[in-house]
């Protein structure tokens, strides 16, 4: 305990800095407002085709929020349940006692594939196998490019989104997979080739969850390639990390997710691929099962009333493709495995610690239009909670520049005198400004133009020009 | 300092001193749906798999004709007899290399849901374990009128959750490259579905 939660990477700065880096990158930009637009169009296809889909968001939003108001009581079932199935259940404060309880039950292998799960990635679970001399072996297309790459996830479902084709073909390239051109395809068919010896060699398989019935013990995985198929199959123990917020009810309670998630993530009916298993089945599937539970800041989360409701959160990224935020920065400025709007909100409440200037940037995000909340399959109302949280970032600092120049706002706005002044003193900045944009104010402007340029005001204002005609 | 399971749940407990109430959830999402072979046809179609739809005496015929001169591996149960096929019977459990090289696999199904394009296999009668509709390139699986249902939830009401379950929409297939689909990755790269008519 006591460790830092590397739900953040080590390092990264506070999302201005780190967002004014990433605006410059004209590659990254293109390469995001691509993706995000093809998937916001089709998502939006994949909604209007359900009459019932508003219906299914409160259903969703009620089942999280009844599991969050019973949640000890749900997870003694689902250990219960496991248990019971023959698998073995295994509770992790934080991301270091869950990575050794993962290390522990690789034993003596020196390699595992891991099928992509954010819960592994938010403890850091990779390096600490590599730590421990185990190589986890990414296998979804994504995680593969990002691992192959030694670069960073900028996405909760295509982590590798801030490539294009041609990119990967280098870094395929780069790391001795042949691929016959830059066509999603063949680039698919190089990773195939690749993997398919590791899946039939390897003894341990590493997952996360999408979900767990707390009545029954069903963990479920939905996936496209068919790499989660495998890993969930072949090897011959399976150990899988989940968050302990990850639980639905019952059984019935499926038949809304099964709906909500794959349209909001990658915009299908259904996604190609979804696995159920119930502890062990023998001559079916690997004969030892773990079931890791892990806490990591979620209690702490789950403690806040209002920041508690981040904890309905299903991945499925809808909030990052419709963020105007998101879109012009990408994923990598959030300096978490979880970006975009819910990353702002979920990021900064697991790692609980106000004095962490990187994490406390990130409510600040966000230009609060509200476009998160509208298309969110579990209705998380973000933008609530941005605010919220921006508050606790205040109060915990005391005065800050941002509260000191909201206090200087209010004293110019409480008196006309003082406001007729400081536009005087504002349209001064015409000449600072180029191109109609000024990148730096003075003052207490400096902390709003620190992050975003301002436009440069008019040469006279609405009031000058009112005294001047009709005074 | 207490073990993780009681510390984790103290905790839990703690963070709900509020005592928050559970909602009642609104079931009031539609339940029932268009459950016909037609749309089913049409769905799977959109995953770029391969559909055939026949009475049930054309299901023998059919699948001499897609399996002839292949070897197909299949569950021990398999309640179809098909002329001119090399089966590769998974009993004793054939070695993954054998299914990695086998031409195909042909199953049944547990159920389907149509409005979504969605096979369902519970490893019962006809369906074997779930290695075996996932090494083998190419999946033949046999729909029933009877095991379509129209509604996600008429089907998980359907679907025993105590069974492995693999549910199959299309082909595999990855959206990891510029958010574009692209079919055939690492399970099946082609999928065949075959409906049975009632009669």
């Amino acid at each position: 305990m006591g460790t830092r939660n590397p739900v953040t990477w080590l390092g990264s700065p506070a999302f201005p800095e780190a967002a004014r880096t990433a605006l410059a990158d004209t590659q990254l930009r293109r390469n995001l407002r691509n993706a995000t637009t093809t998937i916001r169009g089709r998502r939006a296809a994949a909604v209007a085709e359900l009459p019932d889909w508003e219906r299914l968001r409160r259903a969703g939003e009620a089942i999280k929020d009844r599991v969050l108001a019973e949640l000890d009581t749900h997870l003694e079932r689902l250990e219960a349940a496991v248990t019971a199935r023959g698998g073995v259940v295994h509770w992790a404060r934080d991301a270091a006692e869950a990575n050794e309880i993962v290390l522990r039950l690789v034993g003596d292998e020196r390699e595992v594939v891991k099928v992509k799960s954010m819960a592994t990635a938010e403890i850091g679970l990779n390096e600490a196998l590599a730590a421990g001399g185990v190589r986890a072996v990414e296998t979804d297309l994504a995680e593969l490019i990002v691992q192959l790459g030694d670069d960073r996830p900028s996405h909760i479902l295509v982590p590798a989104i801030h490539r294009n084709r041609a990119e990967i073909r280098e870094i395929f390239r780069r790391s001795g997979l042949a691929a016959t051109g830059d066509a999603p395809r063949e680039l698919a068919e190089a990773a195939r080739a690749h993997l398919r010896e590791k899946f039939l060699s390897c003894k341990v398989a590493i997952s996360g969850a999408n979900f767990a019935v707390a009545d029954t013990g069903s963990v479920v995985v939905l996936e496209s390639e068919g790499n989660g198929r495998m890993c969930l199959t072949l090897p011959e123990k399976l150990i899988t990390v989940m968050g302990i917020e990850k639980l639905v009810p019952t059984w019935q309670d499926l038949e809304v997710f099964l709906q909500l998630l794959p349209r909001s993530s990658t915009a299908e009916r259904m996604n190609p691929y979804t696995s159920v298993w119930t502890g062990v089945t023998p001559g079916d599937g690997p004969a030892e099962f773990h079931l890791v539970l892990l806490d990591n800041g979620r209690t702490a989360t789950l403690a806040d009333p209002t920041g508690r409701q981040a904890l309905r959160c299903i991945r499925c990224s809808a909030c990052l493709n419709v963020c105007p935020v998101y879109e012009r920065t990408g994923g990598k400025s959030y300096g978490s495995v979880y970006p975009g709007p819910i990353g702002a909100i979920l990021t900064p409440q697991l790692v609980d610690d106000p004095h962490d200037a990187q994490a406390a940037s990130l409510p600040y995000a966000s230009s609060l239009c509200g476009a998160c909340f509208e298309v969110c399959p579990v209705r998380i109302d973000i933008p609530e909670v941005l605010t919220h949280l921006r508050a606790r970032v205040v109060s915990a600092r005391g005065r800050t520049a941002e509260s000191v120049a909201m206090a200087a706002a209010a004293w110019v706005f409480g008196d006309p005198a003082r406001y007729e002044r400081a536009q005087r003193l504002g349209s001064l900045a015409r000449f600072l400004g180029r191109d109609g944009r000024i990148s730096r104010l003075p003052g207490p402007g400096a902390v709003w133009t620190a992050s975003r340029d301002a436009p440069v005001p008019p040469r006279e204002s609405f009031r000058e020009w009112w005294r001047r005609n009709r005074g | 300092m207490a073990d993780a399971r009681s510390e984790v749940l103290a905790r839990v407990r703690a963070a709900l001193r509020d005592r928050p109430t559970p909602p009642e959830v609104p079931r009031d999402y539609e339940r029932t749906g268009d459950a016909s072979l037609a749309l089913l046809a049409e769905r799977v179609a959109h995953y770029r798999a391969a559909v055939h739809e026949v009475g049930p005496d054309e299901l023998v015929p059919l699948l001499a004709r897609l399996l002839a001169g292949k070897r197909i591996a299949v569950p021990a149960d398999l309640p179809w007899q098909v002329p001119g096929v090399t089966w590769l019977v998974d009993s004793p459990p054939l070695p993954v290399a054998a299914l990695d090289g086998a031409d195909g696999v042909l199953t049944g199904c547990a159920a389907a849901i149509a409005p979504t394009g969605t096979i369902v296999l519970d490893g019962g009668v006809g369906q074997g374990r779930r290695a075996l509709t996932l090494l083998p390139d190419h999946h033949v699986c046999v729909v029933r009128e009877d095991q379509v249902a129209g509604s996600v939830p008429q089907a998980l009401a359907r679907l025993d959750p105590s069974r492995p379950l693999t549910f199959i929409s299309g082909p595999s297939a990855t959206s990891d490259i510029e958010l574009d689909r692209v079919e055939g990755v690492h399970g099946p790269r082609r999928l065949e579905v075959v409906l049975v008519r009632a009669t």
